[in-house]
């Protein structure tokens, strides 16, 4: 079994305008460890720095400073190539994740060989229909191509191809949001049940809480680069402890509340002295990630 | 208002809209392909002034499609079979849509009813900036309108919708997604239509930018006075926001009830099967939005394609579709 350890994190970017430089910090000491058998959801508005996390974990950005480490079942370090065996990618929109111009069997039979799961035609074959089942496809799909497939069925294949390696670790960067609400749920519960038959760890972004909550074990809160709240699903999502949890909550839309649009009540505004702290629910506390990297650097509540 | 037509309930009380501003009445739409798609199928409401009636259904249930209709925006192989789209004016005129010549039809589009369209984020042009974009369309309506003036309505709008007038001068790559889609809907507000149908507006945005919109259209709906057609497939939005909701399945208008009566009393299979593809925010964990106890528990769930419809649809692109 794989964990995935992510220590650290921090991610600048450069910006030019003109002459000057100037650089964005969008990832901020980011920690936390995905463990198999696990979900955890990354949540955050557009531009909090949740994909870029996800891309430098999927290797496509390189982290300016901190770690991230898959280790194998034995507690070695897993280097290299044989990285990309464990850790794998779902992608957002899965009409531009897939090729047009390849078959679905293409696109399974390329990471078969790829990462040496299969040898030869017939047991190439014989494990992408195995992946296509296991996704709840139908076999016959194999040499169709994506343009023929819906929106849900695209994700399905996309996450045949991320567990065709062998991955332990799945990333998967808003898996539903391009997808129809009648496959959303779906496609979400197939990664849960894929989750628990091999033991994945799974990590889940996205901006919607309520399937956040329903489809994970924790949540991590993302604002501006940092995590600023983290804890189980259940006491991050009923009982938001950071202004900015607070916010996103409030935003969901809730047929519970109707009409408190009209009412236009001001937006509620983040507590400055709080928006870089962290609230660590299984802590029961605030915590400042910039004063210390030791525990007892802590602030109260 | 014919009496037989059972979409017509009254709006939902307090609300208090009162004249219709436009009526639909048996619309047919068929995209004339081989074989020929029945899209729009014999659809009636009744939109009434200041009445924000939303429009549910998944992906390929004819809620675009409609759209269009209303505003003859299709071409060849779409048709319009049969059925009539009615405008009541302002000034007690009725005006039959799909009667109307060319002419007419380009003074009507956008000066009376006017769209955001799906996507639109990227449906402004890149190449231009915002202001020529908001400025070509007071130029089009009102010729008679001087430079100055122009200006001010265009900066008026922006206002309106919350976004700075000196962005004008940008182009839509310059801005984020809530603002372009922000100019979208300044746009679709400059000449002060009495109608606005919006397809997803606010689909691929953020909860939060999302959150701002859905607070724009109400407290401009309260100003202005508009009547507003939101499509979307997003039930729990629809369920916050509008004051009525009309259920498409395959083309047909199944349900169509105060927003309150869907939520609580949905009648139809297919509106309560949609209110169970909603996972919950608060109450029960794996609870899912309409909630009477029987909603299986997330485990049960993992049934392929789930949801309404999906099956047939699957079933159908399955057995014949692509071959």
């Amino acid at each position: 079994m794989t964990t995935l350890e992510v220590r650290d994190l921090v991610k600048e970017f450069t910006l030019r305008s003109g002459l000057r430089r100037t650089r964005l910090r969008a990832v901020h000491r980011v920690d936390f460890t995905l463990v198999p058998g696990r979900t955890v959801a990354l949540v955050g508005a557009s531009g909090s720095g949740k994909s870029t996390v996800a891309r430098m974990i999927a290797r496509l950005e390189k982290p300016t400073s901190g770690t991230i480490a898959a280790v194998g079942p034995d507690g070695t370090r897993i280097k290299d190539r044989h990285y990309r065996d464990h850790v794998q990618m779902v992608f957002q929109d899965p009409f531009a994740s897939l090729n047009p111009f390849h078959s679905i069997e293409h696109h399974l039979a390329r990471p078969l060989v790829l990462h040496g799961r299969a040898k030869g035609r017939e047991q190439v074959r014989e494990q992408a229909s195995q992946l296509l089942e296991r996704v709840s496809l139908p076999v016959e799909l194999m040499d169709r191509r994506p343009h023929e497939l819906s929106g849900g069925q695209r994700q399905r294949v996309a996450i045949a191809r991320a567990l065709a390696p062998g991955a332990r670790v799945i990333v998967a960067d808003e898996p539903v949001s391009m997808l129809d609400v009648s496959s959303r749920l779906g496609v979400l519960s197939l990664l849960a049940r894929l989750q628990r038959e091999d033991d994945l760890a799974v990590l889940y972004i996205t901006h919607d809480l309520a399937t956040a909550r329903h489809f994970s074990d924790s949540i991590l809160v993302m604002n501006r680069g940092r995590i600023v709240e983290r804890g189980p699903a259940d006491d991050v999502i009923l009982t938001p402890q950071h202004p900015y949890t607070q916010t996103l909550a409030a935003a969901a839309p809730n047929p519970e509340l109707r009409g408190r649009l009209l009412s236009s009540e001001p937006e509620p505004q983040a507590a400055s002295d709080r928006h870089h702290l962290t609230y660590d629910h299984e802590a029961g506390r605030w915590i400042d990630i910039d004063a210390a990297t030791d525990s007892d650097a802590a602030v109260a509540g | 208002m014919t009496p037989d037509l059972s979409p017509d309930t009254a709006p939902a009380p307090g609300t208090a809209p009162q004249a219709p501003v436009l009526t639909v009445r048996d619309l047919n739409v068929v995209y004339q392909s081989d074989p020929p798609v029945h899209a729009v199928r014999d659809i009636s409401f009744t939109l009434h002034r200041g009445e924000i009636l939303g429009l549910a259904g998944e992906s390929g249930c004819g809620k675009s499609t409609l759209a269009y209709a209303i505003n003859r925006l299709h071409e060849w192989p779409a048709d319009v079979t049969s059925g009539s789209v009615t405008f009541h004016d302002r000034d007690g005129q009725d005006l039959d849509l799909l009667a109307l010549g060319r002419e007419q039809l380009r003074r009507f589009r956008w000066s009376k009813l006017s769209m955001v369209f799906q996507g639109a984020m990227n449906a402004l042009n890149p190449v231009t900036s915002v202001r020529a974009q908001l400025e070509d369309v007071l130029t089009t309506h009102r010729p008679g309108m001087s430079k100055q003036d122009r200006r001010a309505r265009c900066a008026e709008v922006l206002e309106l919708v919350g976004v700075e007038p000196r962005r004008m001068n940008s182009y839509p790559h310059e801005l984020s997604g809530g603002m372009r889609q922000r100019v979208m809907i300044a746009m679709a507000l400059l000449l002060d239509p009495q109608v606005m149908i919006m397809d997803e507006p606010t689909t691929a945005l953020d909860v939060l930018v999302q959150r701002g919109i859905l607070r724009e259209i109400l407290r401009l709906r309260e100003e202005l006075g508009f009547a507003v057609i939101f499509i979307t497939h997003d039930l729990p939005l629809l369920l916050e926001l509008s004051d009525r909701i009309a259920v498409m399945l395959r083309g047909e208008i199944v349900e169509c009830e105060a927003a309150e009566t869907i939520y609580r009393q949905p009648r139809h299979p297919y509106a309560r099967r949609l209110l169970d593809s909603f996972p919950r925010l608060t109450g029960e964990r794996g609870a899912f939005l309409r909630d009477d106890g029987q909603a299986a528990p997330k485990t049960v769930r993992d049934t392929t394609p789930t949801g309404p419809g999906a099956a047939d649809r699957e079933q159908v692109r399955s057995d014949g579709g692509v071959r």
